[in-house]
């Protein structure tokens, strides 16, 4: 229950020469929350794409899945860990799937990588988790222009958590959306947590959701770690300027 | 009132161009005479109640010929299109989504085909090939397909980058399933357009190889190769040359209308008014 299935063990990322993240460490367990908080361009999104192998290169650290190492994975191990275990929701979900193609067609698409689910059967488990996030089962047969902001955000938590994975990273997931469209995806994801004891690592630069939803979060700045701790340790006695200021310009 | 019956306004140009597309298919039961009969006593008839457009120099009817001909011309241009359209597309995916040396290769060899005037190099190639309309339209393939293949990777270049090409390769789809499912239905459309644009033009080329002799062999209808027949009589017997002159034309003028139809209806970048 306790084991950690997350491990970011000061782990530096570099685009090319430049090196955008240094020296980034924080342990996450079974069902917990941890929110990355920070202002544009301090490293938040890039952290995610090093764990989930979008972009960047880790070139100091290491990073622990489940028990396994996954710094640098190739392409090849990357993909069997890839939906399955770790889910990702995006910050404009409605631009996250393909424009020409079916929701449905598509998030079928990605669970035939891993399972061998029949059509039907990939509808039936669709349904019980739309039931649960509110979405229409119809949408499995719209385009995605078709699809609201909190629509397709749903739409993207559905794709993301249809196979059940351990881990789920959700980069700025309500940043796109309405205040109550926000807080409706942020509840959504807390249930879904409730639910199947997912961890989720979240990055967000809205300081409200990381209060309502984190157990712990991630202070960075310029890619560097400013503070890390729980939610009570963060707000209540923040140990760094840099993180008071941030709350206080949040409040 | 077509407009509830026929998809906003591609309507009034796409029905000649289907009409065309059907006559080259059905071409053999809509001839009112064997295209291949010769009559040598009805030599260069000019139009009359019987040879609606006159006869040729061997006294073959040129209405069915031009039918005919429109089998060979419309849908040997098609068909290439087709080859060209997709195998350049194809090349061109694979480049813009591979990239490193796979794109430099096949970009590079682009370049060397590009470097000759279209037509030309098709003459060239068609004669050191040999003629035949195989050869003719093997010869505008070699050099037709670098068009397709520049479009659809600059195309691939920036879809390459879409969130949801990262989110299929999140949810574990492989490169080819990527490439299939997301790049591929995603360049359609401007490819297609591209091609129904280009229609008019491979119709030419093909005829024109087959009017100066590298393309469709006698006794083959061919419009091109027709126009060649009736040239030496442009005097004495103009029909001979006019009636294909007229189908080129005719044709060429509906498909390059279609072409824009199509680019207004799917491109949403040109749309310019």
């Amino acid at each position: 229950m306790f084991e950690n299935i997350l491990s970011v063990e000061e782990v530096s990322v570099a685009y090319g020469a430049k090196e955008i993240v240094h020296g980034v460490s924080f342990n996450l367990r079974r069902g917990e929350i941890l929110a990355i908080v920070g202002e544009s361009g301090s490293g938040k999104s890039t952290i995610l794409k090093a764990i989930n192998g979008l972009g960047g290169v880790v070139t100091d650290g290491q990073i622990f899945f489940d028990g396994r190492e996954i710094t640098n994975l190739d392409d090849n191990s990357r993909r069997k860990i890839s939906g399955e275990s770790i889910g990702m929701i995006f910050q404009n979900a409605g631009a996250s799937f393909c424009p020409v193609r079916k929701i449905g067609a598509q998030i079928f698409e990605s669970v035939a990588a891993h399972k061998n689910w029949t059509y039907a059967e990939f509808e039936s488990r669709a349904g019980v988790i739309m039931k649960n996030i509110n979405l229409d089962a119809k949408i499995l047969n719209e385009y995605p222009f078709k699809l609201s902001g909190g629509m397709a955000q749903r739409a993207g938590i559905l794709a993301a958590t249809i196979l059940n994975p351990k881990l789920l990273l959700a980069d700025e997931p309500t940043s796109a959306l309405d205040t109550i469209t926000q807080v409706s995806v942020v509840k959504e994801l807390l249930k879904l947590r409730e639910r199947q004891n997912i961890s989720i690592v979240i990055v967000t630069h809205h300081i409200g959701v990381a209060a309502y939803m984190a157990d712990k979060i991630l202070v960075l700045r310029d890619g560097r770690q400013i503070e890390v701790g729980t939610k009570e340790q963060i707000f209540k006695a923040p140990q760094e300027i840099y993180t008071r200021e941030l709350i206080k310009a949040a409040a | 009132m077509l407009k509830p019956l026929i998809p906003d306004h591609l309507s009034l140009i796409t029905v000649p161009a289907l009409a065309l597309i059907l006559v080259a298919i059905f071409a053999q039961y809509l001839t009112p005479f064997d295209p291949y009969a010769q009559d040598l006593t009805r030599a260069l008839t000019p139009p009359d109640s019987v040879n609606l457009l006159g006869t040729d120099r061997y006294g073959r009817d040129i209405l069915s010929r031009v039918i005919i001909g429109s089998q060979t011309t419309i849908l040997s241009a098609l068909a290439l299109l087709a080859v060209i359209s997709i195998v350049g597309s194809l090349i061109g995916a694979v480049c813009g989504f591979k990239g490193g040396r796979v794109d430099t290769i096949l970009m590079r060899t682009s370049d060397v085909f590009l470097a000759f005037p279209q037509m030309v190099f098709a003459i060239a190639a068609a004669g050191a090939l040999g003629g035949g309309l195989f050869n003719a339209a093997l010869a505008l393939a070699l050099i037709g397909w670098t068009k397709y293949a520049r479009i659809s990777r600059s195309l691939t270049l920036t879809i390459r980058k879409m969130p949801y090409i990262d989110a299929a390769k999140l949810a574990g789809t492989g490169s080819a399933g990527i490439l299939i499912n997301h790049v591929l239905p995603n360049i359609a459309g401007p490819i297609l357009v591209t091609a129904a644009l280009d229609i008019g033009t491979i119709i030419m080329e093909l005829a024109g190889l087959s009017f100066l002799g590298l393309g469709a062999m006698p006794p083959t209808a061919e419009w091109g190769a027709m126009m060649n027949n009736g040239r030496s009589m442009l005097q004495t017997a103009p029909w001979v040359i006019l009636s294909p002159g007229f189908a080129i034309f005719l044709t060429v003028a509906i498909f390059n209308l279609l072409g824009d139809k199509l680019r207004d209806v799917i491109d949403v970048r040109g749309n310019r008014n």
